[in-house]
């Protein structure tokens, strides 16, 4: 569904994303795992055409990125990106007249499972809260692509716990899901794949339970193999 | 329920259930959760939970009738020599560990004896 060629991205001398060449199959969640500047969000910005690649390409359904697949792809940034004024409300009719996908009901229910209200201001809203609007309203669309880019950032255990259940209430075998986030023993029971991503390469892209069940290897602990420094 | 993250956890999942159906806490015909069901219940991946009923059926303990869901077997022989298996494999993890310790399976059953007045 998602095919990465060899995609580079450089910032002036810096290279954040080295040819990275992989495929991302629909019916899987993904985790996206590497320290931070290590790519991760430089890539799913590239995937969610919102930059241009240097060299190569990503594409999605055969036809690289672009304003077209953007209908198909739902991507929530780490930014914050409502204007001060609106309310949770305003969000919501923001995003409806932006994406022709969005359901205003099923923003609603997504609320209502976040325990959200409609008439609170983004201004007032904690970090956690705020972090949970940005999830339902990307959730709101039927996207067949959602790219969550840290979605456990600054959120309580409790609220961590209601976002990793709407994530999968929405992994379905039609649905491709992408999370980048830190917080990895967040993610071991609802991904089913993990792509680690180191200094801007690909290290691998693996099915969790083969490597469970094959090396008795969790992916905190590859995580560890693959960044963590040995200690003299 | 908290997972062993090192341990696959269709593995984890599939022995919760299989504990279910040898204690009678899921009767024999039962009709067991859905794969998405389970998924959400347990809170994992839909294609682990859907392992888990691959995997589950492979033991006997569980059949699925297409179009119709999962079921616990209804033949409770199975459901008898799983418990016995489970009984068995329970044993004698407890007498490896005893061993560690420098027991032997008679020392051992002594001590049992004496908790038990």
């Amino acid at each position: 569904m998602l095919e990465s060629k060899e995609v580079t991205k450089q910032f002036g001398s810096k290279t954040a994303v080295d040819h990275i060449s992989m495929k991302l199959e629909k019916g899987h969640v993904y985790a996206m795992l590497g320290p931070n500047g290590s790519g991760k969000t430089t890539w799913m910005k590239l995937a969610a055409g919102l930059l241009k690649p240097t060299y190569g390409m990503v594409c999605f359904n055969g036809e690289p990125v672009s304003i077209e697949s953007r209908k198909h792809v739902a991507y929530m940034s780490t930014e914050p990106y409502f204007y001060t004024w609106m309310t949770v409300k305003d969000v919501g009719k923001y995003y409806q007249d932006f994406f022709e996908d969005f359901s205003y009901d099923r923003y609603l229910t997504l609320l209502k499972q976040m325990e959200l209200t409609e008439n609170l201001r983004t201004k007032a809203l904690s970090s956690g809260m705020m972090a949970k609007l940005k999830i339902a309203v990307t959730m709101a669309r039927d996207a067949d692509v959602y790219m969550l880019d840290e979605p456990f950032n600054g959120i309580d255990l409790l609220a961590r716990d209601e976002i990793r259940a709407c994530i999968l209430s929405y992994a379905t075998e039609e649905k491709l899901l992408l999370l980048s986030s830190h917080l990895v023993e967040e993610m071991e029971a609802i991904a089913d794949r993990a792509v680690f991503i180191k200094e801007g390469k690909l290290i691998e892209n693996v099915d969790l339970e083969d490597m469970r069940t094959q090396q008795g290897v969790s992916m905190a602990d590859r995580y560890r193999q693959i960044y963590g420094h040995t200690e003299g | 329920m908290e997972f062993d993250a090192n341990r696959p956890i269709w593995l984890q999942v599939m022995n919760a259930l299989e504990t279910d159906i040898i204690t009678g806490r899921r009767k024999p015909g039962e009709k067991l959760p859905g794969g998405r069901d389970l998924a959400l219940r347990f809170e994992i991946n839909p294609n682990t939970a859907a392992r888990v009923y691959q995997e589950l059926e492979k033991t006997g303990l569980c059949e699925t009738r297409r179009g119709m869901g999962t079921f616990v077997t209804g033949d409770e022989t199975v459901i008898a020599s799983a418990r016995n298996d489970f009984i068995r494999q329970t044993v004698k993890n407890f007498l490896q560990r005893m061993a560690q310790l420098g027991e032997t399976p008679q020392s051992a059953a002594r001590m049992i004896l004496r908790e038990e007045e």
